[in-house]
């Protein structure tokens, strides 16, 4: 569904030169699950508004359904983390929800069918009157969600999106978009800087490395897919993922790329780093 | 709110009761001249056509400032090159363009339109430029993210976004309009309010020169309450947002 193929970013201004993002390879296929993690300041966002066509690479590439990403394409929809400052705060929340589709040239019943489903399933169905300021921030951010659902995305790309809300909005957040992934069968590339939360959303996490950004490594969890805040969090095979995760993203940010083929023996699901197609 | 306005009235009659200097007549003198000086057929002759001067003025002002700010708002290169030459013919006092401006557009209705207009579109212009720049940049990048570019853009993010500074202006714009409105009359006209008050003066009539100031004064509170109502309809959704913000921190 999404390659990303030896992506590079290098930002040049007024003599400097820093590179952002350095060599970048990652697939994500057809309804997966997949969490970015690295330490911050390592080129999260960066790497999401390439893929997303808002940022153009300096290298390297990235197709969606195989064909490349030039700018915006209509297959996506991106979740930023500043819920209050990407819905129109001059809109009601159905009318946020609504305008992509109205650039879409949806007929309006249609419009309005995806709208009130999209808010349904993000549990707001009452709001669809109010305005995003007159909600809570975990209540705005729903709405954000609701608007890249209706949508209806290849893929769906979420940057860091509950780091701005309190630990109990964040946890119900996090089992909506399980929810909805398992619902929907959509695809979704999560990035976060929380280990927790990447191991407990993901069916795959990929560990970037700190700036410049590489996939430093990939790794596939294998928790059962019914999962939730109370039961999972405690298993004894989600910590020892999250231990192995926080290993390599505190080996991140050290810089000493730990090798990601010969340690970690506690953990047998790892995948080596894939070939990019 | 209305304690202060009766409570000036109430000072201005006792003191001017028993005044006898003829510049300054009783306040009890002005009211009673009142209605026989703005008679119907005056308020048409005279203040209609003002206030349709005042309109088709403010009117250009606010077309043209919103236009060209978003257009200098947008785009950095023609921003640099504008910049200095704004605030250079914003420095220049509007009144000073009604001799200039009679030379080349005589001294009729177009002349007074002309003078509002060059003397409102600068605030409206300069605020709509802030407003525009200040889009918030992930907004801007949802947008373009969900495809919503060009016509729909304009309509739906950044004029909106930039409105509550383009109420700013437009605000300012209105004050200015209505004194370039008289000033233009005073200049050179064959009716209008500013020419009335003018009329009045020169032949004496110094009650009815009051009653003129008066009525100007009325004007504009009520031109001002009429914004506020649009406004408030308008600007409804920054309030809201405003009074939020100031609630959650």
């Amino acid at each position: 569904m999404l390659d990303v193929r030896g992506l590079g970013k290098v930002y040049e201004g007024s003599g400097r030169r820093v590179e952002a993002v350095r060599d970048l390879t990652f697939t994500v296929g057809a309804g997966e699950l997949v969490c970015l993690v690295g330490p911050s300041g390592c080129g999260k966002t960066t790497l999401l508004k390439c893929v997303a066509g808002l940022l153009a690479p300096t290298a390297g590439e990235v197709l969606l359904r195989g064909r490349p990403v030039t700018g915006p394409p209509p297959g996506m929809a991106v979740v930023f983390q500043e819920y209050g400052r990407s819905l129109f705060p001059w809109m009601r929340v159905a009318e946020n929800v609504g305008l992509p589709l109205k650039q879409k040239k949806l007929p309006g019943s249609r419009r309005r069918d995806l709208v009130a489903d999209a808010l349904r399933s993000v549990g707001l169905a009452d709001a669809a009157g109010a305005y995003p300021w007159q909600l809570s921030g975990g209540m705005q951010q729903r709405v954000a969600i609701a608007r890249a659902l209706a949508y209806e995305p290849d893929v769906l790309l979420m940057d860091e999106p509950f780091a701005a809300v309190d630990a109990q909005t964040r946890a119900d957040l996090e089992d909506l978009v399980r929810g909805l992934w398992r619902e929907r069968g959509i695809t979704v590339l999560f990035v976060t800087h929380d280990i927790d939360e990447a191991v407990y959303l993901g069916e795959r996490v990929l560990v970037l490395s700190a700036s410049p950004t590489v996939v430093q490594e990939q790794l596939r969890i294998d928790l059962p897919p019914e999962r939730d805040q109370l039961h999972t969090r405690v298993a004894p095979r989600f910590a020892e993922l999250r231990t192995h995760v926080y290993a390599q993203v505190q080996a991140a940010k050290r810089g000493t790329a730990a090798v990601p083929t010969a340690d970690a023996p506690t953990v047998p699901g790892r995948t080596p780093t894939p070939p990019a197609t | 709110m209305l304690a202060l306005p009766a409570l000036l009235v109430t000072v201005w009659w006792f003191a001017s009761a028993d005044s006898t200097d003829v510049y300054w007549p009783p306040l009890r003198t002005i009211l009673t001249t009142f209605p026989d000086v703005w008679t119907g057929e005056r308020l048409r002759a005279d203040v209609l056509p003002s206030l349709l001067r005042l309109l088709a003025g403010y009117t250009a002002a606010a077309v043209l400032g919103v236009a060209l700010g978003t257009v200098i708002g947008s785009c950095r290169r023609v921003r640099a090159v504008c910049e200095p030459v704004l605030e250079f013919l914003r420095a220049v006092p509007p009144p000073v363009l009604v001799p200039v401006i009679m030379l080349f557009a005589g001294i009729g209705d177009t002349m007074k339109v002309a003078v509002i207009a060059s003397g409102c579109v600068w605030p409206v212009l300069l605020n709509t430029v802030e407003g525009v720049r200040a889009v918030d940049p992930v907004l801007a990048e949802t947008a373009r993210g969900y495809g919503i570019t060009g016509a729909a853009r304009l309509r739906h993010v950044v004029l909106r976004s930039a409105s509550p500074q383009i109420f700013t202006g437009l605000r300012q714009a209105l004050s200015i309009g209505i004194i370039l409105m008289v000033i233009s009359e005073m200049f050179a006209a064959s009716n209008g309010l500013g020419f009335t008050i003018v009329q009045f003066q020169r032949q004496f009539a110094i009650p009815g020169m009051w009653t003129g100031i008066l009525l100007l004064g009325l004007l504009g509170f009520l031109l001002s309450v009429v914004f506020q109502l649009v406004e408030r309809r308008v600007l409804g959704w920054y309030h809201g947002l405003r009074a939020s913000s100031r609630r959650s921190s």
